[in-house]
């Protein structure tokens, strides 16, 4: 499996820093657990695609996810596209390939999500696509989601999964992280629940912005959560450092966490805080 | 003239860079340095505090990147740590309550990338600043004089208006880890500066930066022209209402 090999992001470079990253796409007859380093084999993965030893939660993408999480989904925003700000050599062929595999016009799917009777934003980061880095279009379905939920008074539940910026956007990129933090800024004065479910990868830019501004945030076992790459920490202190360093568990213990929650129970506990948390 | 970005981005890394302490010193009367907020710790390369621009009370926020070899060192090169976005955030809110405008200047490579600062949610700390700056009702104007490096430069350039000296660069990471993840070469820094985009002027066209300050190489004429576009920009911006200040602040972010 070398899904991320030929993607030139920021992303990829953090990815690849994970040794254990190829195997994180099960797709073989057997799979190897990147965390617990156990052999799975593949077909006992079941539709949540966690590791039945120490519950880790596989990269999947953003459809997938759906499958599971909730009753009812309109998607919202299918026809954005970015405009190449850099005019970026091979972008656009980079962002069609994407878009084919994913079956989405960039890296979140977006859309208003019913579980029972509770109403709610919903955003699914797509780590399978560029590495769900955040651009312009996946910026902006971001912030229209915020917008939407602020106008129909709704909550918002996002699960983020980033290697960050989308380098061949650059400032343009960063810019994002300001325009979503408004919208979400804005959502929550008009005292409305924003829920953050942090999912493996979730790094860079997103940790900066919008995937630490929750009420509540939530996490998936082992699920790699940080802001710096591993080999640029290594590379600045000049020896390794712990391997659980960015695991959701870490931040749990730091106080960046409020719960680690597995995959089997995500639909009932967001049904929960929808009805008590706001 | 059209310098080439590789000798702005060498520019903007100058040992002879104006720093964040000349230009407060020289800018504001009877200045007052402020240490708190750090919660747990204060981090020297985040220097701020309360002055006078002009008979006006304001507070002003700068990175700094020190300057023997200890210091440097102490200041992580001039890397913020979460203490000190932590600090920072902690005096923009104390300018806030009392509608004091907000001067923020920025040169730094980036967010210090250690390990201690991931423990300390360095992630968090710069979404918090960025979060809260996008309503904080009272004028906020960065000055990028060095490095605007990624998140940790946009956790203090999140105001009204962000200017840059002509000397300056602002983007997603350095032009040499661009490089290495383009070509896996990070000696192709001039060819990735180049498509960045990462100049002043680049970034004046994308609407990214208001405008841009001459920066000729006395220091004393680089505060002046930095003094000159604060008071015209601080007057224009205390003309409007909160509402007005907060609504065109959002709208300067949500174009992109
Ligand atoms: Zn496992």
């Amino acid at each position: 499996m070398n899904l991320y090999d030929h993607d030139n992001t920021l992303t990829a470079h953090h990815v690849k820093a994970d040794r254990y990253a190829d195997a994180k796409v099960p797709d073989d007859l057997w799979t190897k657990c990147p965390k617990c380093g156990e052999t799975i084999l593949t077909k006992d993965l079941d539709q949540y695609s966690t590791c039945p030893h120490c519950h880790y939660g596989f990269r999947i993408s953003a459809r997938q996810r759906l499958k599971w999480l909730v009753d009812q989904f309109t998607e919202f925003d299918t026809e954005l596209q970015t405009n190449d700000p850099l005019n970026f050599p091979g972008y656009n062929e980079k962002i069609a390939h994407a878009q084919e595999r994913a079956q989405l016009n960039d890296s979140v799917l977006t859309g208003k999500a019913t579980i029972g009777d509770a109403q709610f934003g919903l955003g699914i980061m797509d780590p399978t696509f560029i590495m769900g880095s955040l651009g312009m279009v996946t910026g902006e379905k971001i912030t229209r989601l915020f917008e939407r939920a602020t106008k129909d008074k709704l909550p918002v539940v996002l699960f983020t999964a980033s290697g960050g910026a989308r380098m061949q956007e650059g400032i343009i990129s960063l810019m994002q992280m300001a325009k979503i933090s408004s919208a979400v800024q804005h959502h929550a004065q008009a005292g409305l629940l924003y829920v953050v479910v942090l999912t493996d990868p979730t790094t860079g830019g997103v940790t900066a912005s919008f995937a630490m501004q929750g009420d509540i945030t939530l996490a998936e076992p082992h699920a790699l959560v940080g802001f710096a790459g591993r080999r640029v920490i290594e590379q600045t202190m000049h020896q390794k450092i712990p391997a659980d360093l960015q695991d959701a568990e870490t931040l749990l213990k730091h106080g960046f966490v409020d719960r680690i929650i597995q995959r089997q129970q995500e639909k009932q506990t967001l049904q929960w805080l929808l009805k008590y948390g706001g | 003239m059209t310098n080439k970005a590789i000798q702005i981005v060498t520019a903007a890394r100058d040992d002879n860079k104006i720093t964040g302490k000349e230009i407060i010193s020289s800018l504001l009367n009877d200045y007052m340095e402020l240490h708190g907020g750090g919660i747990g710790s204060d981090d020297p390369a985040i220097i701020g505090g309360i002055g006078l621009f002009h008979q006006q009370p304001v507070t002003v926020i700068a990175t700094d990147k020190g300057t023997d070899i200890e210091d440097r060192v102490a200041k992580h090169f001039g890397c913020p740590t979460p203490a000190g976005y932590r600090k920072s955030l902690h005096l923009m809110k104390q300018a806030a309550k009392f509608h004091r405008p907000i001067f923020c200047f920025v040169n730094t490579p980036g967010a210090y990338p250690g390990q201690s600062a991931e423990e300390n949610g360095q992630g968090a700390a710069i979404a918090q600043n960025i979060l809260e700056m996008s309503q904080l009702p009272t004028p906020i104007i960065t000055i990028i004089f060095g490095e605007g490096g990624s998140g940790g430069a946009l956790a203090l350039a999140g105001g009204d208006q962000v200017w840059m000296l002509e000397n300056s660069t602002y983007s997603i990471l350095s032009p040499e880890g661009f490089a290495t993840i383009l070509w896996k070469d990070n000696t192709r820094a001039d060819e990735a500066a180049q498509i960045m985009q990462l100049t002043p002027r680049d970034l004046l066209k994308k609407h990214v930066i208001e405008g841009i300050i001459k920066e000729p190489s006395d220091h004393q004429q680089v505060v002046k022209n930095i003094d000159q576009v604060l008071q015209r920009q601080l007057g224009d911006l205390q003309k409007l209402s909160t509402d007005q200040l907060l609504q065109k602040r959002h709208e300067r972010y949500r174009k992109f």
